[in-house]
């Protein structure tokens, strides 16, 4: 496999790997992807409009309640491998259907956990910017 | 009557002369200004539209701020091919060119180091998700255990139910050490393209309801790549996918330098 010739997975690679963004172009590229790096990334010059910050800032947050944390991501991992395939088909579509379930509930409750939090930063934010975070700070 | 503000792309390594690039931000055409020295992109937008109110209602839908990213980002993007970018932050509204033009020359010192620093690098994005093992025993050993339980449930073969419990202890410890390899090699794999990367950053693992893939998500990783790096990049990925046949890695770039250009070196 030569440069640029990224399509090309190597012989044996998952079949997903790169074809498909690569592929596609940028035009098609994950929405998650994309507010992942142009959200809260990039140079900071800030604007006129300054409150936009703040609003980015809380809407990152929410964003945030879809994009799994390192530990939820993990123990969404450990749930996975957990999962019982030796049980009848039956039984093993209830299980995905109570995982799932279980996996609802969980974000209902980081919801309402990050809502609180957002809430904390607005106040925060609002009442002086001096305490910004520190990758604000620069 | 209509108020325009200026909506900022990027500031780009690009001395005059006309920029072609796609519509941005609500259709609006792109100009480059010059700030200081460095060329800056921006377009006019409607504040009714993109003023400080209408902003903070506007980023809470997804629909609007879906089309706006997504212009956004093929400015940037298509800018990329083009000339050496420094990404602004999303959303970066001036009220007018005059005020923006300032701005930007009050840091062009700054600005043409970050540029020089990611300039001419390309942002490329590795997913790394734990897939299930292949293996032969399972739809074997399924229906065994599953006749075996269905009885045990009724209490008349204890012997059987305690022989499946077992059998499921040590299923699911297994399961959980294969886990544990694959979060470890997903590590490696970060190790290894690490090895290539001008800087790296790791984002949070996207939930399967973003990422669209039911697969745990073990490593979100972007990394910054001279064209040198970013040349080999796709056939090291392909490697490390081919050494972990536990793991699923999927590439996506090349990026703008977006996660690269607000940190420093």
């Amino acid at each position: 496999m030569m440069e640029g010739d990224i399509v090309q997975a190597g012989a044996g690679a998952p079949q997903s790997y790169g074809t498909a963004s690569v592929a596609s172009g940028r035009t098609s590229a994950n929405l998650g992807d994309i507010l992942e790096r142009i959200l809260d990334k990039g140079l900071v010059i800030a604007g006129d409009i300054q409150v936009n910050l703040l609003d980015i800032e809380l809407l990152t947050i929410k964003l945030r309640l879809v994009i799994a944390s390192l530990d939820t991501a993990r123990e969404v991992g450990i749930n996975w491998w957990e999962n019982d395939p030796w049980l009848s088909a039956d039984a093993s579509r209830r299980a995905e259907q109570r995982e799932l379930g279980g996996a609802e509930t969980d974000l209902r409750a980081e919801n309402r956990r990050l809502r609180g939090r957002v809430s904390e930063l607005e106040a925060d934010a609002y009442g002086g910017n001096g305490a910004r975070r520190e990758r604000r700070t620069r | 009557m209509t108020h325009e503000g200026v909506w900022v792309y990027a500031v780009v390594d690009h001395a005059g002369g006309d920029v072609f690039l796609p519509a941005g931000v609500a259709g609006t055409s792109v100009r480059a200004l010059t700030a200081g020295g460095l060329t800056v992109l921006a377009s006019n937008v409607d504040l009714a539209e993109f003023g400080e109110a209408a902003l903070r209602r506007n980023l809470e839908d997804l629909t609007w701020l879906e089309e706006v990213a997504r212009a956004h980002h093929n400015v940037v993007d298509a800018a990329a091919r083009l000339f050496p970018v420094l990404p602004a932050r999303f959303a970066t509204v001036h009220h007018a060119d005059a005020s923006m033009v300032a701005a930007f020359a009050d840091r062009a010192d700054q600005l043409r180091a970050a540029l020089a620093r990611v300039g001419g690098h390309t942002e490329w994005g590795v997913k790394v998700y734990a897939v299930p093992k292949q293996r032969g025993a399972q739809p074997v050993a399924a229906p065994a255990a599953v006749s075996t339980s269905t009885g045990a449930g009724t209490g008349s073969e204890p012997g059987a139910g305690m022989a499946y419990l077992k059998r499921r202890r040590s299923e699911i410890s297994a399961k959980r050490e294969s886990s544990r390899t694959a979060v470890a090699s997903a590590r490696e794999v970060h190790v290894e393209l690490s090895g290539r990367a001008a800087q790296t950053r790791l984002y949070p693992p996207q939930s399967p309801a973003l990422s669209g893939t039911k697969e745990p998500m073990l490593l979100n990783a972007a990394y910054l790549l001279d064209a040198g790096g970013a040349a080999g990049f796709a056939s090291l990925v392909g490697q490390a996918a081919a050494a972990h046949p536990d793991l699923r890695l999927d590439l996506t770039g090349p990026w703008p330098p977006y996660s690269f250009a607000g940190q420093e070196a």
